[in-house]
């Protein structure tokens, strides 16, 4: 054989075949998911065991059936509807993946990050890759082993925000991405030797806290406004995130700068200041009724008026008599 | 000339209306505050601000139970019913006392007896501010207070931007009463006479 890498690759997918006693389950596979990949049947050699909360190995006749780890595993139904739906697992992940079980040199080659094929690219302009990753720099999240994907899961990412139709499911999606981490002490000790934190308990100063978690995201306050991307990266650290309600409860709201930054199709209501933020919610303070707002004022100006005349001739009688 | 005397705020009503009127002004001004929120200026602190209009709020609800069924059990409710009874007339007997009469030393149509200690315009006002307006504050408030419990959406709008606008108008209604309200109370003899009532239980007026 000319090409002895081959031939050895070869070999060792049979030995694969052999010990990963997993078979493909044609019924996991949706027609759906062929509509937006090409490469679903080759994908599905990996997924059979990473689509799994299980995997069953097989060797010399002995059967063992074993958890996937959790961060592991690929959902199929996320992978095929996120941002890179439409790609084969070894697009990104080395060839060396498709023998079982996987070396350690496959295991710890350096994964491909967003800017290595999103950085620099005229067609991804519009995101702006270069400046995320100068907010990152200067983020509190710029540590050792700290990546884009400890957020954005590039098996089940979505661009939620940019294609916001209900900002409420957008916070939800967006918020779960910090507390993947900020509330689950397994995943945050991987990269901190902090303490772990109670994220109700250190916010337990913020009013109304659920509607707060519910409407708004972590980045509101936690990350400095940039004007120039749609999602602020720079995390900044605890003592410089936003204390001071009337940052958002203002007719100046910071939200107009963040949350609903970019929000393409302004529905305004009658009045409103700020108008965009009701069509999902109510800020105190920062969607005051300009219309209201004057005709209060006329309101109470006209009684004060007739009050002062009333009081001027009750005056001039008492003086009369 | 002689002073009639006429036992007509028991102690109970006393503190129940020095309760509500300091909670009230209270909730009035740090409303508006809240409502006309700015970092760069505001009279009190946001955060201070939702702290006292929370607190007040709840005091306010609990007085305005206690004001409920002290009408019941003590029979002062006597003086807010029969409201409706030739209201039309009765209004506007009162209003031309207010508009003209007062200015000709005319004599008080509906004079305060033990039996009538509110006038047709007090009685209306009273009845509309406490039986409709408060209940429609408190019940606006508690949403606001609990923004998770509301609906999302009341009448095709955010549960939150109804309850709020809702809260806001009641507010300022009940806001322009008590600017009244407390204007109508220096009508009496002496400016101060209706105020210290308030204080001593007793209506005062020269026979």
């Amino acid at each position: 054989m000319r090409n002895p890498t081959i031939a050895l690759s070869g070999i060792l997918l049979t030995c694969a075949f052999s010990l990963c006693a997993q078979s493909v389950d044609t019924t996991k596979i949706k027609p759906a998911f062929r509509e937006v990949n090409e490469y679903v049947d080759d994908n599905e050699n990996c997924l059979r065991c990473h689509g799994e909360l299980k995997y069953i190995i097989e060797n010399q006749g002995r059967v063992m059936t074993e958890l996937m780890c959790p961060d592991r595993v690929i959902n199929r139904d996320a992978y095929y509807s996120g941002v890179h739906k439409a790609f084969s697992c070894l697009d990104c992940h080395s060839y060396e993946f498709e023998v079982f079980p996987h070396s350690v040199e496959a295991r710890v080659t350096e994964m491909l990050l967003c800017m290595d094929c999103h950085g620099y690219d005229e067609t991804f302009s519009k995101y702006h890759f270069e400046d995320i990753e100068m907010e990152f720099a200067e983020s509190t999240h710029n540590m050792p082993e700290f990546t884009c994907w400890k957020c954005h899961d590039p098996h089940s990412y979505k661009a939620f925000m940019r294609n916001a139709d209900d900002i409420e499911e957008a916070v939800l999606y967006d918020n779960s991405m910090c507390l993947s981490c900020h509330a689950d002490f397994s995943r945050f000790m991987l990269l901190t030797d902090r303490k772990e934190i109670n994220v109700v308990e250190s916010h337990s100063w913020l009013p109304n806290q659920v509607a707060h978690f519910r409407a708004v995201r972590c980045i509101e306050c936690h990350t400095e406004i940039n004007d120039s991307i749609l999602i602020a990266h720079k995390i900044l650290p605890k003592s410089e995130a936003v204390r001071n309600c009337t940052e958002c409860h203002a007719k100046d709201s910071r939200l107009m700068h963040t949350l609903y930054k970019f929000e393409s199709l302004e529905k305004r209501k009658v009045g409103f200041v700020n108008s965009i933020m009701i069509n999902n919610s109510y800020v105190i303070g920062a969607n005051q009724n300009v219309h209201l707002n004057r005709l209060s004022l006329i309101v109470f100006g006209m009684t004060l008026l007739v009050i002062g005349f009333h009081t001027y001739l009750r005056i001039k009688k008492q003086k009369k008599s | 000339m002689a002073t009639k005397k006429i036992y007509l705020y028991p102690i109970w009503i006393r503190l129940w209306h020095v309760i509500n009127a300091m909670t009230f002004l209270l909730l009035v001004a740090t409303g508006i505050c809240l409502h006309y929120a700015s970092a760069d200026n505001s009279l009190i602190p946001f955060q201070i601000s939702v702290g006292i209009h929370n607190i007040c709020a709840i005091v306010l609800s609990v007085n305005y139970g206690v004001f409920v069924i002290g009408n019941v059990v003590t029979g002062n409710g006597r003086y807010y019913r029969k409201w409706r009874k030739n209201l039309w007339p009765k209004l506007w007997k009162q209003f031309l006392f207010y508009a003209v009469g007062i200015f000709k030393g005319e004599p008080h149509p509906f004079p305060i007896t033990k039996k009538q200690k509110f006038n047709p315009l007090q009685k209306i006002s009273y009845v509309f501010a406490m039986y409709l307006g408060m209940p429609l504050l408190i019940i606006s408030g508690i949403g606001l207070m609990f923004p998770e419990r509301i609906s999302n959406t009341i009448f095709k709008i955010s549960g939150l931007l109804f309850y709020d606008v809702l809260h806001i108008i009641v507010g300022f209604v009940l806001s322009l009463f008590l600017l009244i309200h407390l204007y109508t109370c220096t009508l009496g003899d002496k400016p101060g006479t209706l105020f210290k009532s308030m204080i001593n239980g007793y209506h005062e007026e020269h026979e």
